[in-house]
């Protein structure tokens, strides 16, 4: 068999709409934009959410997705440190398997943003958190619109020329923790030139979130990307 | 020789605040006997309940029995139902090769606008060999009451249990509220003695309470010990299910869970 | 009727949301009833046959064509845990999304329709089934090994077991299976003419308690 417009299943695999990636909601309003955080365990994924949405959520109606490996300790995190209303925070759990929820079977995720936006919006801004996992986990484009990996030079300085669909191909690298780089003998500089050598044009960030407002240019990526969103 | 006997009790208001019986069949085995009622069942306003008790069925049903009890509350009316002792169910006789017969047990129960229906009998006991299916059909108006406890003990001590086939199928408002069937013991599928289905223990019971209070305000899940559990049915019901090592333990849970239904 | 269809409705990668679930395998093994392959064997045939039976009878029953909403109504009377219920509903959600996407059709779109918060995770199946021109066999069939295979996966997570003796388990649990399907069939052609009542309630105890008590934990690996 094969497939041409007298097939009636051709729309629907062409159709984003039909089952959530799609830019409309069905009352035909504006979803909000979805960008996903990854990246290995402890580099610094869940603070960097909970600093954004200090950073944006006077400007922006923003909610957070959760994805943890054991159920819902990144969400307890982001909501002992009041971060946002905790109806604005929702908890998937992914089976012992973080990376499945946000590439292979997003089901359960996509089902947290619609929930969100029924419940709390409508919002501009959904932010997705992977749950910690390793370099190949990335989001799905029928989930996320971007999405952004974080590292951190004390996860070793090699990880940028080691490369993996994380570090190659995530809308934005953000390298964390740069004020621990004199303790872990990390080289900020070879950092940057492995991950522009893998990424070509694609950004890189260096952060450190212990400094005042040390999320900005993260936040200034995002509201970029929320820019053109709205364009 | 096999028994085929229906027992029949209806419960109809007596005029005077309380609950008289005009049908107390009894029949085989299964010997109904009118007991004095304990109290008023609390925040019914239907006065001093009708008590029976059935008190001949203890050595029945053998395979190849058919038995029934047929309990119908009319409106208005308050009925208790217990038992003296717990009915055994036996091996029947074989006839000529094939295996025995099974036994059948079917309980029709019929509640009544704002009546009320307490039925309590004692422990089912299925020891080596016997072979019983056992079907309670429930039939609750709206605004009726019913407490039911159901209890399987799976051999007498220390015996190999026989089969028992359990189900219990509630309607309310003519909607199923709730349908639960137990197939345990050798004749039964495979894996009914593993970790998803009873692990080892040789008493299930189940308590079931509706009320129609139960739709605003349903119970809380809430555990009671490692094997049994409180759950609010989809429906005005609250139901416990409950595994023990034997029958007293079974008690023990549905006793102390129903009195604090109560209270 | 597409073998191939059923292959991609019953494959473990179909994107509905399964792979976060163990089946109550989770509450087991911190029970200690769940150790071994042996185990592993006598848990999931104990599944087959209760929670199994009549959820494939269900989806059997949808691909027959009973209708849907008085299915999913006799379906919540067979699932006295709320836990489970909310499970139900929620794979029943996520399968609907997949479905629709994959083999959309009315009787899926009426469904969704109707119950927008997800109906009961085998009715959605046997739908999607029939959407995608496949039987009542097929259908219980998908559920059936959905109900051994879940746990499967789990208990080799779980408990690091050997994943040949688990796939092992499967394998042996086939003819069973078969049995079960054409059981849950054969009552789900009953409930064509006698409705939802006529369809099994097998159930089993310790997966409505120990599903309570899973839920509760504020540290789990998989959702139930």
């Amino acid at each position: 068999m094969h497939l041409d417009h007298s097939d009636p299943y051709t729309d629907a695999y062409l159709d984003p709409h039909s089952h959530g990636a799609g830019a409309v909601r069905p009352d035909g309003s504006r979803r909000a934009l979805r960008i996903g955080l990854g990246g290995p365990v402890g580099s610094g994924k869940t603070a960097t959410v909970a600093a954004l949405c200090r950073a944006l959520r006077d400007q922006l109606s923003i909610a957070v997705v959760t994805n943890d490996i054991y159920t819902r300790e990144d969400a307890a995190f982001l909501l002992r440190n009041a971060v946002l209303p905790a109806e604005r925070i929702q908890a998937v759990e992914t089976g012992a398997c973080p990376h499945t929820a946000i590439r292979d079977d997003i089901s359960a995720n996509l089902e947290a943003v619609e929930d969100l936006e029924d419940s709390v919006g409508p919002l501009d801004l959904i932010l997705v958190e992977s749950g910690g996992d390793n370099l190949t986990a990335t989001f799905s484009k029928g989930l996320v619109d971007a999405q952004i990996f974080v590292i951190d030079v004390a996860g070793g300085d090699d990880i940028p020329r080691k490369g993996g669909p994380g570090v190659t191909t995530s809308d934005l690298l953000v390298i964390n923790k740069t004020d621990l780089a004199p303790y872990v003998g990390s080289d900020l500089g070879r950092m940057a030139s492995d991950a522009k050598e893998q990424r070509g044009e694609l950004p890189v960030l260096f952060t450190s979130l212990t400094g005042p407002d040390g999320v900005a240019p993260v936040a200034e990526w995002v509201r970029a990307r929320f820019a053109a969103w709205t364009a | 020789m096999s028994v085929h006997a229906t027992a029949r009790i209806t419960a109809a208001p007596d005029g005077r605040g309380g609950t008289a019986l005009p049908v107390l069949e009894s029949d085989g085995p299964l010997a109904l006997r009118r007991t004095r009622a304990a109290a008023a069942v609390p925040g019914t306003g239907t006065g001093l309940p009708a008590r029976v008790t059935v008190v001949g069925a203890m050595s029945a049903p053998l395979g190849g029995d058919r038995l029934a009890l047929e309990a119908v509350v009319r409106d208005g009316a308050a009925l208790t139902v217990d038992a003296a002792a717990a009915m055994i169910a036996l091996p029947g006789h074989r006839t000529g090769d094939g295996p025995a017969d099974h036994a059948g047990y079917d309980m029709r129960l019929t509640v009544g606008e704002s009546g009320v229906l307490h039925w309590l009998p004692e422990q089912l006991i299925s020891v080596t060999g016997s072979d019983l299916r056992t079907h309670t059909r429930v039939e609750l108006s709206p605004t009726a009451r019913l407490v039911l406890r159901e209890e399987l003990i799976l051999g007498r001590h220390g015996e190999a249990p026989g089969t028992v086939t359990s189900r219990l199928t509630v309607h309310r408002a003519g909607r199923p509220l709730l349908d639960q069937q137990l197939a345990l013991g050798p004749g039964a599928s495979g894996g009914w003695d593993g970790g998803a289905v009873i692990g080892g223990h040789r008493a299930v019971g189940q308590l079931l309470l509706v009320r129609p209070e139960f739709e605003e305000k349903p119970v809380a899940p809430r555990l009671l010990g490692d094997t049994a559990v409180l759950t609010p049915l989809a429906g005005p019901g609250a139901l416990v299910t409950a595994l023990a090592p034997d029958a007293r333990a079974l008690r023990r849970v549905l006793d102390d869970a129903l009195a604090e239904l109560y209270r | 009727m597409s073998r191939a269809a059923l292959l991609v409705l019953a494959d473990g990668r179909f994107p509905a949301g399964g792979h976060a679930h163990s089946g109550g395998a989770e509450a087991a093994v911190r029970a200690g009833r769940l150790t071994d392959a042996r185990d592993l064997a006598a848990f999931c045939r104990g599944r087959l046959h209760t929670t199994g039976l009549t959820s494939a009878a269900f989806a059997a029953a949808a691909v027959l064509g009973v209708d849907p909403l008085a299915l999913d109504e006799a379906a919540d009377a067979r699932t006295p845990s709320p836990a489970l219920r909310a499970t139900a509903r929620k794979l029943g959600r996520q399968m609907m999304r997949a479905a629709r996407a994959t083999w959309p059709g009315p009787g899926l779109d009426a469904l969704a329709a109707a119950r927008p918060r997800g109906a009961h995770q085998p009715i959605v199946l046997g739908l999607a089934a029939r959407s995608a021109g496949l039987g009542p066999e097929d259908a219980a069939h998908c559920v059936l090994y959905e109900t051994v295979s879940g746990p499967a996966t789990a208990a080799v997570r779980l408990l690091s077991l050997d994943p040949f003796d688990a796939t092992g388990v499967l394998a042996r649990l086939a003819p069973d299976i078969d049995k079960t399907a054409r059981h849950a069939v054969a009552t789900a052609h009953r409930a064509v003419r006698k409705g939802p009542g006529a369809l099994p309630a097998a159930s089993a105890p310790l997966l409505d308690i120990t599903a309570e008590a899973h839920a509760a934990w504020a540290v789990r690996l998989f959702a139930s």
